[in-house]
């Protein structure tokens, strides 16, 4: 029993999560907050698989989260919106199909990402980082010119998907408020990323992408299969992130080609160097931590008392907060590169810094 | 055919914006090692500083005229970037390359410098965007269906000059030399009695410089100023230099000339909003096919 602490614990408090979220404890705006939390924490992850477990160096993330999000947009409006002619399911299937949605746009981003896969087999780091750079661009410009999903006007209508869920609640679930439908599942694929990736890492075939980031010429010889490794991790982060955009999609209800620019891939970026490299856990820490620091830099309040001796000095400027929070990000990570380049958590997880926490979970 | 040969002009005009930007990208590859991403926003700071040198010229205080602005506000433009690059060295990298760091982390911070030198300037002067004054007046010539302004001209020799300036330093100085030692051995160097810091700040002297007279060319020919501007320009200069070959002066050269010419050529042949589209693509293709680009040597490592 104690072995399970761990997953008890999680399941309680995402159980109580959704129990808040129904009974409006807590509003929607810190609905929003926690669903954003759970994206973020599978984009972290998921480019942790990358930077952090196999050493290569992506700085394009948010392509995929870009292409996961686009094709789940279009199944959605497909199978239950309006939008290009009747919907193909009745409104009571959509909590069913509605992971497989998520699943089918995470598998298209798992497919795009052989772009990037093929000619890693052959360049090394600074030329990968360059081919990954140029992927976002070009997956941003390619859905630009595309005219049947809006192009740079972006597009709409996932949200007919949450409404038909809500509208198709049984009664005895719904009581007086819509229930958190979305939550649920953002909380559901959060714990299915990381499991899938704890999973894939601490496999004995797994071990071959720590290998690859190790020495790929010495795992070479010792034969691991470095491009089938270096593929199928690939795939994997890619396929986790199109599911992260997919949940983004459709808790936005909008997307726009332009949201998953390399500001967003930046952000990925940041959350992992933030965690450690490598280091599960904290990528997730990191994530929640950023993404809550994001919500407090919102407060144009904070940062006028932040920026209050430089106003004092020149009273005609007036900062935005939404620009100083694009140089307090990066100004973040530039400091972290100077003086502690390891992170929060470094290589370790959380059980290596506190081994008594080993007594609480399971590997299985 | 006039039609074809006006084009051949605005591709050498669009290419010797990139050339401009490749070479100083090339430059400090190729001494250090170290992909400088901020290097398109230090072109976009020296546009902006070449706008305030012109305003304070032509401006009450000195009165100037136009032209004696122009030839002025070059040298000045210059400087002041080189001083921005060597800046950036200064406080973001050296302290880096002392420690020894990881060459990865070395990107990342340069990444993120040149979002915060964007930011910054979007926090500091706002979004409106800024209308350079006009220094040269517009000689436009027409020879036979194609016009030339003198613009094109200046902005076309520059680049040229700009080349053949690099090239004679690389490989007929003794600072020159010391630069392609830098990257051939970086412990060795400092042995031989060669001052390692102020051969790379003077390599960042160069390339800030020129970006930056890159910058003031760019604001006279497209004279509208925006924090963004040096950020895809500056992305499409990088590719230009990867597919000449990084760290090769005659690579950018050539390769900032080959995006010119088939950037233009998309735009008259298809729609302009798959410009980057097929600039991105080609760079894939290219580095798939040749990893080194098109003059680079292959590195071999020692196992």
């Amino acid at each position: 029993m104690q072995k399970y602490t761990f997953n008890i614990l999680m399941a309680a408090l995402a159980v109580a999560l959704l129990a808040m979220a129904q009974l409006r404890i807590i509003d929607n705006y810190i609905q929003a907050v926690i669903m954003f939390v759970g994206i973020n924490i599978m984009m972290s992850t998921s480019l942790n698989l990358v930077n952090g477990n196999m050493g290569e160096f992506t700085c394009g993330h948010a392509a995929f989260m870009c292409v996961g999000a686009y094709v789940a947009s279009i199944l959605s409006v497909l199978c239950f919106g309006s939008k290009f002619g009747d919907p193909i399911f009745p409104e009571v299937a959509s909590f069913f199909v509605f992971p497989f949605i998520i699943l089918l746009g995470g598998a298209v981003a798992a497919l795009s990402s052989i772009l990037v896969a093929l000619p890693s087999f052959k360049t090394r780091d600074d030329y990968l980082a360059i081919i990954t750079i140029a992927v976002n661009y070009m997956v941003i410009s390619a859905i630009e010119n595309m005219d049947w999903v809006g192009g740079s006007r972006g597009f709409q209508g996932m949200k007919d998907t949450a409404w038909a869920m809500v509208d198709s609640t049984p009664a005895w679930l719904a009581g007086e408020n819509d229930f958190p439908w979305i939550l649920l599942y953002v909380i559901l694929f959060t714990a299915f990323d990381i499991w899938v990736i704890r999973r894939f890492i601490t496999s004995t075939y797994g071990k071959g992408v720590n290998a690859v980031c190790q020495d790929e010429t010495a795992a070479e010889i010792m034969s691991v299969n470095t491009n089938k490794i270096k593929t199928v991790n690939f795939m994997i982060s890619a396929g986790l992130a199109g599911c992260a955009g997919g949940l983004f999609a459709h808790v936005i209800g909008y997307v726009n080609p332009q949201s998953f620019n390399i500001l967003k891939s930046t952000e990925a970026m940041v959350m992992v160097y933030l965690g450690g490299m490598g280091s599960l856990s904290g990528a997730v820490i990191s994530a929640i931590v950023f993404t809550v620091l994001l919500e407090i830099l919102r407060s144009q309040a904070l940062i006028d008392f932040l920026l209050a001796p430089a106003t004092f000095v020149f009273p005609d400027w007036e900062p935005s907060a939404g620009v100083i929070k694009w140089v307090m990000i990066p100004l973040l990570l530039v400091l972290i590169m100077q003086f502690r380049p390891e992170g929060i958590m470094g290589n370790k997880e959380l059980s290596d810094v506190f081994p008594k926490l080993k007594k609480f979970y399971t590997f299985k | 055919m006039d039609f074809i040969i006006q084009n051949i002009i605005n591709a050498l005009q669009w290419g010797s914006f990139y050339a401009l930007i490749a070479l100083g990208y090339t430059l400090v590859y190729g001494v250090l090692r170290l992909i400088n991403f901020a290097h398109g926003d230090i072109f976009m700071v020296g546009a902006y500083i070449a706008f305030f040198v012109a305003g304070f010229m032509l401006g009450p205080a000195l009165g100037l005229s136009p032209m004696a602005t122009f030839l002025f506000a070059v040298p000045l433009t210059m400087f002041l970037t080189a001083c921005v690059g060597v800046t950036l060295e200064r406080i973001a990298y050296r302290p880096l390359r002392r420690k020894g760091a990881h060459r990865l982390y070395v990107v990342i911070t340069a990444l993120m410098c040149g979002l915060i030198l964007e930011y910054s300037n979007l926090a500091v002067l706002g979004a409106s965007r800024l209308k350079f004054p006009e220094l040269v007046e517009k000689t436009i010539w027409n020879l036979g269906g194609v016009t030339l302004t003198n613009l094109k001209v200046i902005v076309i020799f520059a680049a040229v000059a700009v080349f053949v300036i690099l090239n004679f330093i690389v490989t007929k100085t003794k600072i020159g030399m010391a630069m392609r030692g830098i990257s051939y051995d970086k412990f060795a160097i400092p042995l031989m009695g060669i001052p390692i810091d102020s051969i790379i700040v003077f390599t960042f002297i160069l390339g800030s410089g020129f970006a930056g007279l890159a910058g003031l060319l760019f604001a006279m020919s497209y004279p509208v100023l925006e924090p963004f501007m040096g950020m895809i320009i500056g992305w499409k200069a990088f590719i230009a230099a990867v597919v000449g070959g990084i760290g090769d002066i005659r690579g950018a050269f050539y390769g900032g000339f080959l995006l010119g010419f088939i950037e233009v050529g998309v735009v008259t042949v298809f729609p302009s909003t798959y410009r980057d589209l097929f600039a991105f693509t080609i760079l894939l293709i290219i580095l798939w096919m040749k990893p080194t680009g098109l003059f680079g040597m292959p590195q071999s490592t020692k196992i």
